[in-house]
Formats: structure tokens, C-alpha cells, sequence
């Protein structure tokens, strides 16, 4: 029998649905593999208990003829989506020991369709960070490495783990979470496909939250169609949500035609950034001829606000994070620091944070309490929700002349080395989310495609943008430009 | 502007995450670097602009002001760090 787990998701519901591997059969695959990589990190809580249950579950209704997409269908959870009696504690020391008696709406509607869980992924605290590097269970480890160097490179972040199982094999395709460029630049990082759907696509009731305008959860996958197929899963509007849009859910796989003439694609001249490495450059050009030989027509477009989008990501994100994150106060859930006899409960509130949140997060809950503080207010988090109307602004108007889609580069850089951003001041690794940062703040769709290799060896991703609701069309462009590119590369395995 | 240790002082007991005196200068510098950041902000024209609300008008959902939940004291009471005859225990509050 081939390597089950070398599938895509497509092809495994296929193999499931034609009866040529059970999905217990492919469930054991999945949890072999895991076994095998702990030196990944990826997986940070698995249960395989739980999956091997599902798993004969998922196989009577595939014997009975009626599975969805996802039945039987081994998942990756990014530690940030609450699981039912499964550890979920955003990678964080002050969630130890919560166990929610709650499934996400996200998670509960991938059980319901017969997904399995094959475990709970590694991630940046509370999914503040660019590498993975911030999270309470160590490092996860890229499965990439430069050409002859054995160097540990990261996955990104915040989604590292779940970059890391995808891009190791390690499940059919994984959840992921993105604030920032959360899903796409892990993507790009790992060489494999992500998304992060339009605001309010995907449900955020029980996905424990960092900056609420902002999060959004999608899938990280294999291909693209994987990606389609699995965000028509995760979508649709959910009552505990109300900012989850009441708006159909179209067959997104269905939209996959591949044909793509006629669609205008726009080139922001706006992303081309001083000092961005040539070889950036180059596949960016080379991912605009492709889409030019496959009939698109490109033009060239400005959205003047793209350099603001940073700085205000870092008044609005920490802002609600700090709102957020107020409720880890040692008393409801998670952990309370040892008390000192006499000790009152604002020393109960102080320790506890101190000991329960990691230097990043301590980092931006404080940055946030100062731009909200009286007579900052106005001055700092209001002036960044007006450049965030411009920098919407900007994307609406060029939509209005008439462009389909956007194509930017996804990272200004290839995977680097964990620990390589160690003495960086914090702002050197917040450049990381320069080109996805902007998606968020608009509330667009975005989508990260490998297309090629740098010369070390490491995969190098586009980022496409979208109308917003229009994930199925950005999706079809994305297939045009894989099937372009043609990215089939998979890390060496020296896990 | 440059803040000082006072002001990382306060803000971090107004976030409430407990500082050590020592910690309280390089603190002030991170803050600095990022505020230094977030200035450029103020390069921009926002006169007339509304802060946006939503990626497309949509009507804010309401719901149906019925009870939904509840009877549920042993699963809220579950993770609690410190629970007792059915309530969540913290250290004295008043004196």
C-alpha cells in the first residue's frame, strides 16, 4: 500500500469513499507518522485515542454511503480552537490545565462532518509572534532546511505547528488562526497552502481571542483545492458569534475551474519594499507571468496607505489583546500563582500574569493598556481605526476599477533561523506580517501559494487578495497560479 | 517622546502584571522602540474620517432576549484554580 499519509485531502476522501483504505487505516497512518517526529514539536497534545474513535465512527458512515467531505479525514488543531476535555491553552502557561467543557463552533462543525482529531499544534502564545518561538511548549521545528545545514529553521508563526504538520505529513490539513499574517506566512514559510478567509466567514466562538476585529481562522493545507474543500467546512454563520456574516456558504472546490481569462490582476507597486531581497522580487515577477500566460490581464495599482498599515496593526492589535486578555486573572480558569501569606488579590492579579504570560504578550497586553489609557485614546488607538478606513479604502477603490484579485509576495523572506531574531528589537520581527497585515485591517480574503524555492533550497509563497466573500474566485486563482508553478518539492525527511 | 520608568510603572500596574523594579528601564526602551513605530501614524490626514466598523455594511444581528443556558454551575466551576461550596475562592477582598 503507498504512504497514506503523502495524500491530499482530496485524494483521501476519494481513497475513503472508493473503499481502497479505511479510514481507521488511515488514522493509524497519521498517528505512526506522529510518533515519529517528535522532534518537530508540532504536536503539543495528541489524542489519539479520541482519532481512533472517530476514525471506526467516520468509517460506518463512509460503509453506509453517506460521508462529507471531511468523514474520516485525519485533522491537526492549532492549541488556540477550544476541544472538548482536550488540553487547549493558546500555548500559554496561564491557561495550564484548561480543559474547556466546550467545543469551538469551528472544531464542533469539523466533528460533526466525521473530521478526525488527530491532536492539538503547537503556536506562538496566545498567537503573538511571527516564529513560534514565543510559545510555552518550545519551539516547533520547520521540516525545511537549507541545502547541506542542518541548522533548526522556524515554521513562522503564529500557526508554526500547524505549518509544520502539514508540511511534515504529520495530518491530511490543519486549522490555523490569523491576526496578522498568522496562516500565510507560516504557509509560505513551509511550502504549503493557506488562507484566511473574509472577516466573518468563519465563526470565532470558542477560538480563545487576540484582537477580535481582527482574528480569523482558516484552513492551512496541502493544495489548494484541500483548502477549498476544507474552508466550505469551517464556514457559515453561527448565532454565538455576531460578527460571523449570515451569508451562503458556496461549494468553493466547485468554483476550481481553472480558467481564469479575462480576470484583472493588480500589482501593488506599493509592496515592492526597499531592500526586499532580489530572489522575492524575481518570483513575484515570475508568478505575474504566469498568471499573464494563463490569460489574466495585469495592471499595475497603487494603495497608498500600505506603509501605514503596520504601525497601525500595533495601536489596534494590542489594544484588544490587552481587553482580551484581562480576563486571565487566576480566578475563573487556568493558573493562579503561589500566594505569599498576606497577599490581597491585586497580588494575586500581578503575580499571576506575570508568571502565566511570556515576555510577548506581557509586551503587547502593556502596549495596548497605554494607547488605551485616558488622553492616549484619541491620540493613538482612534487615529489608527481611521487609517485603517483609508487603508480599506484603498482596496475598495481599486476593486471598483475593476481588479479580481491582488498578487503579492507572502514574506519578504524565505524561513530563518530559530533564534536568528533573538537581540532583534520587537519591530524587526513584526516586519515579518508587512505584506499580510494589510488583509487583515481591510477584513479581505488572502491566500499564501508556494511557487518556488529560494537558493538555499526553502519555499518561497505568493500571497493573493480577494474581494471581500469572493473566496471561491481568489481560490480558482490560486489553482490557475499552482498549476502554473507547478511547486511539488518536499522537505527531505531527517525527522 | 521618550517614556520614562515612571510611566512603565504605571502601566504595567494598570495592566496588572506584576514588574520588577530592576526589569522597569529596559521595559521603558521596548516601549519606546514600539511607540517610536506607531508615530509614524501621524503622518497621516484622518480629518474626516470615520473609523471603520465592518468589511461590508451588514446589520448588527439581534437575538430573540430569551434565557439559553444555564444550570450549568459544575462545568463553570470546572477549571477554577480554587473552588468552594459552589463558588470561585479568592484571597480576602475586603477587610
Amino acid at each position: 500500500m503507498t504512504d497514506l499519509t503523502k495524500l491530499t485531502l482530496a485524494q483521501a476522501r476519494d481513497g475513503l469513499r472508493a473503499k481502497e483504505f479505511t479510514a481507521p487505516e488511515l488514522t493509524e497512518a497519521y498517528l505512526g507518522a506522529i510518533d515519529a517526529a517528535d522532534a518537530l514539536n508540532a504536536y503539543v497534545h495528541k489524542t489519539p485515542d479520541i482519532a481512533r474513535r472517530q476514525a471506526e465512527f467516520a468509517q460506518t458512515r463512509i460503509r453506509a454511503g453517506m460521508s462529507p467531505d471531511l468523514c474520516g479525514i485525519p485533522l491537526g488543531i492549532k492549541d488556540l480552537f477550544c476541544t472538548t476535555g482536550v488540553p487547549s491553552q493558546a500555548a500559554s502557561r496561564i491557561l495550564d490545565g484548561f480543559k474547556p467543557p466546550y467545543d469551538s463552533t469551528v472544531t464542533e462543525q469539523l466533528h460533526k462532518q466525521g473530521a478526525v482529531m488527530l491532536g492539538k499544534l503547537n503556536m506562538d502564545e496566545f498567537a503573538m509572534g511571527s516564529s513560534n518561538e514565543t510559545s510555552c511548549y518550545g519551539n516547533a521545528v520547520n521540516p525545511w532546511r537549507r541545502e547541506g545545514d542542518a541548522t533548526p529553521l522556524t515554521p513562522g508563526g503564529s500557526s508554526g505547528g500547524s505549518a509544520s504538520a502539514v508540511a511534515a505529513d504529520l495530518c491530511a490539513a490543519a486549522t490555523g488562526t490569523d491576526t496578522g499574517g498568522s496562516i500565510r506566512q507560516p504557509a509560505a514559510f513551509t511550502g504549503i497552502v493557506g488562507i484566511k478567509p473574509t472577516y466573518g466567514r468563519v465563526s470565532r466562538w470558542g477560538i480563545i481571542a487576540f484582537a477580535s476585529s481582527l482574528d480569523q481562522a482558516g484552513p492551512m493545507t496541502k493544495d489548494v483545492r484541500d483548502a477549498a474543500i476544507m474552508l466550505r467546512a469551517m464556514s457559515g454563520h453561527d448565532p454565538k458569534d455576531s460578527t460571523s456574516a449570515d451569508l451562503p456558504v458556496p461549494d468553493f472546490e466547485a468554483m476550481l475551474t481553472g480558467d481564469i481569462r479575462g480576470k484583472v490582476i493588480g500589482i501593488p507597486r506599493e509592496y515592492r519594499m526597499e531592500g526586499m531581497p532580489q530572489e522575492i522580487e524575481t518570483l513575484w515577477h515570475d508568478g505575474t507571468a504566469m498568471l499573464r500566460d494563463a490569460g489574466a490581464e495585469i495592471r499595475d495599482i497603487s494603495l497608498p496607505h500600505t506603509k501605514y498599515a503596520l504601525p497601525a496593526y500595533y495601536v489596534i492589535a494590542p489594544a484588544e489583546a490587552s481587553s482580551n486578555l484581562a480576563r486571565y486573572d487566576g480566578v475563573r480558569f487556568g493558573r493562579r500563582a503561589k500566594l505569599a501569606q498576606g497577599d490581597g488579590i491585586t497580588d494575586m492579579y500581578e503575580k499571576t500574569r506575570a508568571e502565566g504570560f511570556g515576555p510577548e504578550v506581557q509586551r503587547r497586553v502593556m502596549v495596548g493598556t497605554y494607547v488605551l489609557s485616558a488622553g492616549y485614546y484619541d491620540a493613538y488607538y482612534n487615529r489608527a481605526r481611521k487609517v485603517r478606513a483609508l487603508i480599506k479604502r484603498d482596496f475598495d477603490q481599486v476593486f471598483a476599477e475593476g481588479i479580481d484579485a491582488i498578487l503579492t509576495p507572502a514574506t519578504p523572506s524565505s524561513a530563518f533561523g530559530l533564534g536568528e531574531m533573538a537581540n532583534a528589537d520587537p519591530v524587526q520581527m513584526y516586519l515579518n506580517d508587512v505584506f499580510t497585515v494589510t488583509v487583515n485591517l481591510a477584513g479581505l480574503p488572502g491566500v499564501a501559494v508556494p511557487t518556488g524555492l529560494d537558493s538555499k533550497g526553502l519555499p518561497l509563497g505568493l500571497q493573493l487578495i480577494g474581494r471581500p466573500w469572493e473566496e471561491g474566485d481568489l481560490l480558482n486563482v490560486a489553482h490557475s497560479l499552482e498549476r502554473a508553478a507547478g511547486f511539488v518539492a518536499k522537505p527531505d525527511r531527517w525527522w | 517622546m521618550a517614556i520614562d520608568t515612571d510611566t512603565a510603572r504605571k502601566v504595567a500596574r494598570l495592566a496588572r502584571i506584576r514588574v520588577e523594579e530592576e526589569r522597569l528601564p529596559a521595559l521603558a526602551r521596548e516601549f519606546d522602540a514600539i511607540l517610536g513605530f506607531i508615530e509614524q501614524l501621524n503622518e497621516v490626514d484622518v480629518e474626516g474620517v470615520e473609523p471603520m466598523t465592518s468589511v461590508t455594511p451588514m446589520r448588527l444581528k439581534r437575538r430573540q432576549d430569551v434565557v439559553t443556558d444555564g444550570n450549568q454551575q459544575d462545568k463553570v466551576l470546572l477549571n477554577a484554580p480554587d473552588s468552594r461550596e459552589g463558588f470561585f475562592a479568592v484571597p480576602k477582598v475586603v477587610e
